[in-house]
């Protein structure tokens, strides 16, 4: 009892139960949903490159988009897939969404019919979504060559070559660009087997956490653009003009990393405070 | 021993080979090659996937004989397994199906709640352990700070400098200049060594120095 009472503030605070940690970074994180401050979203470079590329492509064009992530890190993802997906729908662009993870297909199927509804668009006539299929990397080189023969039915099982989007689209000379959105290194797949054996234009949709491992590639052209974690997703959708999922989301984030900030700041001082007094 | 051992060596070594010298031969033959190769390869991974399977139930299945602890677990993996597998073979995995909804709101919320779980550790973590305890410390605290704020809205609001002199960069700028500058010499720096790893790990598995995948421990 006497050594609680010695305590001084700085120890008490340092101290603290780490529910009452948990329970302040929940609230950061609830209520700005609730209190929304509207703040500007800066583009950055990156995502700029991205949307400049898609802005000059063509009614024939075709974008290849690879949902390969799993429910962990879809918040952070599908807000990417769907800000992606909407600028090609709105720009007429031919869409090839897959995935080369076994959960993909079911997290952007909703995200999917949602924009084509939105837009007035059709399944197989100005966009395709394929079914997963084993084999990862092998996938993509299959896809490099032949894509009917990497996917023989689409994911409602209607056969490929009956799919009329997929008219004279057959191997990479007709890809015009592949936007793999991963939480791993599937960019790195696509990198190794897309990008470098037949030069398909390559940009990537990562989480917060991988972005930094992306600069490399970004620097020597090898990956055009870059959306990284949830603020890259809501760039984007300023970009496109639709504010959506992830412009919602980054309210929380700010706080979210306001509070991790102040967190450390506080830690910090009491332990500079209390080691000095030791 | 030979078809432990030998055999899979060769299979190894050339198709190593071969597969090396496929890459550089723009020939028909060599293409034809390749087909095969992906073929085989998608082949292979479906046994794969079917042995993923076997492994799951016999594990799960050797805990719940066993009683090991959490053993309840176990069991709700292996039903909830089989009955998903059932509802998607039975009812087709369109919206609204059975098997649909179980991913959606079972799956889904599931493995999102997990990973973001990770908020409240490092949160916690963040206060108890980063601590500015030599240089190294605190050049790694400023830098995650600055990060941090500028790959948020906020972190560009509050830079008010850049409003007086608009020749200083924001938080964000700063960021940026970190993520692309120091970060990335450091992450090249990584990368080269990892490829150049990655090589010469190749080469020792196509000439058979490297043999621990053949699960021997040689």
């Amino acid at each position: 009892m006497a050594e609680e009472i010695k305590k001084t503030f700085w120890e008490r605070l340092i101290q603290i139960d780490r529910r009452v940690i948990y329970l302040i970074i929940a609230l950061a994180m609830v209520l700005p949903f609730f209190f929304q401050m509207g703040l500007p979203i800066p583009i950055t470079k990156e995502v700029k490159d991205i949307y400049d590329y898609i802005e000059t492509l063509t009614p024939s064009d075709v974008v290849i988009l690879s949902a390969d992530f799993d429910p962990s890190v879809s918040p952070e993802l599908l807000p990417m897939f769907d800000a992606i997906f909407r600028h090609c729908l709105k720009n007429n662009i031919k869409i090839i969404a897959m995935s080369l993870y076994i959960q993909g297909p079911g997290l952007i199927a909703p995200v999917i019919q949602e924009a084509a509804t939105d837009y007035q668009k059709i399944n197989g006539v100005d966009y395709v979504f394929m079914p997963w299929v084993i084999g990862w990397h092998i996938v993509i080189m299959d896809l490099m060559t032949d894509l009917q023969r990497s996917f023989p039915t689409d994911f409602y099982g209607t056969r490929t070559e009956d799919l009329p989007m997929l008219d004279g689209v057959k191997n990479y000379e007709n890809y015009d660009l592949i936007v793999p959105f991963t939480g791993a290194s599937s960019y790195a797949w696509w990198l190794l087997y897309a990008h470098e054996p037949y030069g398909v234009p390559l940009a990537a949709g990562v989480t917060a956490v991988s972005a930094a491992d992306l600069y490399p590639y970004i620097q020597s052209g090898q990956i055009m653009g870059m959306l990284g974690g949830l603020k890259g997703a809501a760039e984007y959708e300023t970009l496109i003009g639709e504010k959506r999922m992830a412009t919602m989301g980054m309210e929380a984030q700010n706080w979210a990393h306001v509070i991790i900030i102040l967190f450390i700041v506080i830690g910090n001082i009491g332990y500079l405070v209390i080691g000095k007094k030791k | 021993m030979l078809w432990k051992k030998q055999i899979p060596l060769a299979i190894t070594f050339i198709m190593g080979l071969l597969l090396g010298i496929q890459y550089f031969v723009p020939h028909r033959i060599s293409e034809n090659f390749f087909q095969g190769y992906l073929d085989w390869a998608i082949v292979i991974g479906i046994f794969a996937a079917i042995l993923s399977y076997i492994s799951f139930y016999r594990v799960h299945g050797m805990r719940i004989k066993k009683k090991a602890p959490a053993w309840q677990y176990s069991v709700v993996a292996i039903v909830m397994s089989v009955t998903m597998a059932l509802f998607g073979f039975i009812q087709g995995r369109e919206e609204g199906m059975v098997f649909m909804n179980m991913y959606s709101y079972i799956l889904v919320a599931i493995e999102g709640t997990m990973f973001s779980l990770l908020a409240f550790y490092i949160s916690s973590a963040a206060y108890r352990a980063f601590r500015a305890r030599s240089t190294q410390a605190t050049a790694l605290l400023l830098a995650a700070i600055i990060v941090m704020l500028g790959r948020v809205p906020l972190g560009e609001s509050i830079s008010f400098w850049h409003n007086i002199w608009p020749s200083l960069p924001t938080f964000t700028g700063i960021a940026n200049w970190i993520l692309n500058v120091p970060n990335m010499a450091a992450k090249r720096g990584m990368q080269l060594g990892i490829g150049l790893g990655i090589m010469m790990l190749s080469l020792k598995i196509i000439l058979g120095i490297e043999r621990s995948y053949m699960g021997s421990g040689d």
